[in-house]
């Protein structure tokens, strides 16, 4: 496991150090991108001035609401449809073609209905996290051993106990492959729509200093971005790990 | 001693569906369990044994006849004081022995220090108290059935209901486990209703064996075994073991040979 993060660890700096050396030497020229050292240096300038606070907590604070969302109406809207056979063999179809159909076209629809503000960036990103969130509700649930379902019934547990205690916690490890999805959507959701339909945010001031020729401030944003996305993923997938080790998987 | 369940014609047919004909699986059963008692159930595979232990359980209802259980009817739901040990591993993988045991306790109003020593005392009687804190994946399957035995004592039923539990076991620990078995038994005083394929088994832990006909399963014959209750595995050496287990088997034979559909041979001796 060592040897193994030591050679991710080796691919991520040799990557760095050659974006380093191609921008050093003008085969990337200025305008186009910062060496890394100086994108690096600009974040820590960025973040120890808090001049973008604001659009910091705007987008996670939006992003945790889309996520909750999505994470609490997938998971109820799960248990409801596996239990109700014929509204989810009629849903199913839907579910399997919903990631062809970009959210985004929805967003002058959006923002005729509710406006500039916040919400429309949370729907959409809600969209994008909740069928994910479902889906992978659903294929837990359907793995959850039959007998487990005799142990709720001969415990009589209630229908809610029974989701609660029993076929939840057993369809743990997929609920959380939702979750990590959803996470990754609901970033892209959040950003997406902060570039299109927001005053704010850093998706905004991403596109803000792109528009601007501002390299100084957009990518030190966008290695923002990339560091939270991975900070959380490295934390789901040690809590994925935890989970299967304690099962006996992997 | 007194009748703690009573099945009553009892029968089960499995309603058509569009890709099967309907399908009688089961019946019809008269059979009445003596409350303390111990009584296997042997049979072919496919004869019914699980459906009927599921009937007894309320997990599935009967299509005729009735089963009382301590003078009541059962309709459909598991009544209060029955606890069923499944054959396949019914752990839950993310909680620790000690939570698995204690699973059924929670809804249970028993205060927190009789909870925990009622969970104690069932993973002292499984001779589990050193993996109080393992899980489920870290342990054997012995162990984890050991751990769903332990999780059915602790709710103190009065009828405990054990569908092939030792059947995915290597032959030494079923009869280990078996021994753990008839200590519980004897510990707790409840009537224990076994269904398994192994008639040495059904011999050396039960007071009486009822033997299932092939499908429709039927009860075909009940045989006393009239063991001491105070015994163990060690019952296997006694000279009566070998005769009763050849009784079992002459009764089964037929009705395992109409299972696979072959012509049950007539006797060397008629021959």
């Amino acid at each position: 496991m060592k040897r193994l993060f030591l050679y991710r660890l080796a691919v991520v700096a040799g990557a760095i150090a050659l974006l380093e050396i191609f921008c050093l030497t003008g085969v990337i020229d200025k305008i186009t991108m910062q060496p890394p050292h100086l994108i690096a240096r600009d974040l820590y300038r960025l973040l120890a001035s808090g001049r973008m606070n604001g659009a910091i907590w705007k987008t996670s604070t939006n992003t945790l609401l889309a996520l909750v969302l999505a994470l609490g109406v997938g998971v109820v809207a799960a248990a409801l449809l596996h239990r109700l056979r014929a509204l989810r063999d009629t849903l199913d179809p839907l579910f399997a073609t919903y990631y062809a159909v970009p959210v985004f076209a929805f967003y002058p629809f959006f923002i005729v209905v509710f406006g500039l503000g916040d919400l429309p960036q949370i729907l959409i990103a809600f969209m994008l996290g909740v069928v994910a969130m479902i889906v992978n509700t659903l294929n837990g649930l359907d793995r959850v051993p039959p007998v487990l379902l005799k142990t709720g019934r001969i415990m009589r547990l209630t229908p809610i106990d029974t989701a609660l205690r029993l076929t939840l916690p057993a369809a743990g490890p997929y609920i959380l492959t939702g979750v990590k999805l959803a996470v990754a959507y609901a970033f892209i959701g959040i950003i997406g729509s902060e570039f299109i339909l927001s005053r704010g945010g850093i998706g905004y001031e991403i596109n803000f200093a792109y528009n601007n020729f501002d390299n100084a401030t957009m990518y030190p944003l966008i290695v923002l971005i990339l560091l939270a996305s991975i900070a959380i993923n490295t934390v789901l997938t040690r809590w994925e790990k935890t989970l299967l080790a304690r099962r006996g998987a992997r | 001693m007194t009748t703690q369940v009573a099945l009553s014609n009892v029968g089960k047919t499995f309603p058509a569906s569009p890709t099967t004909a309907a399908l009688h699986a089961l019946g019809p059963i008269d059979l009445e369990l003596q409350r303390g008692e111990f009584f296997a159930v042997v049979g072919p595979s496919g004869c019914g044994k699980s459906t009927l232990l599921e009937i007894i359980a309320g997990l599935t209802p009967a299509t005729q006849g009735s089963v009382e259980f301590e003078g009541r009817r059962i309709a459909g739901e598991a009544p209060d004081s029955i606890g069923v040990v499944f054959q396949e591993d019914a752990s839950l993988p993310w909680l620790d022995v000690t939570e698995n045991v204690a699973f059924g306790l929670r809804r249970s109003k028993l205060a927190k220090d009789e909870r925990d020593a009622r969970v104690r005392d069932a993973l002292r009687l499984v001779g589990l108290s050193d993996f109080a804190t393992s899980y489920p994946a870290q342990l054997s399957g012995g162990m984890r059935q050991r751990v769903c035995i332990a999780r059915t004592l602790v709710m103190q039923p009065r009828l405990i209901l054990l569908d092939e539990p030792f059947g995915a076991l290597d032959q030494q620990t079923r009869l280990l486990m078996g021994d753990e078995l008839l200590l519980m038994w004897r510990a707790t005083g409840a009537t224990v209703f076994l269904i398994t394929h192994a008639l040495d088994e059904a011999t050396m832990l039960a007071d009486r064996i009822g033997v299932m006909s092939a499908r429709p399963g039927r009860l075909i014959d009940v045989v006393e075994t009239n063991w001491p209750r105070e015994r163990d595995s060690r019952i296997v050496e006694r000279s009566e073991f070998g005769a009763i287990t050849a009784r079992l088997w002459k009764t089964l034979r037929e009705e395992s040979l109409k299972t696979i559909g072959r012509a049950v041979p007539k006797p060397a001796a008629d021959a």
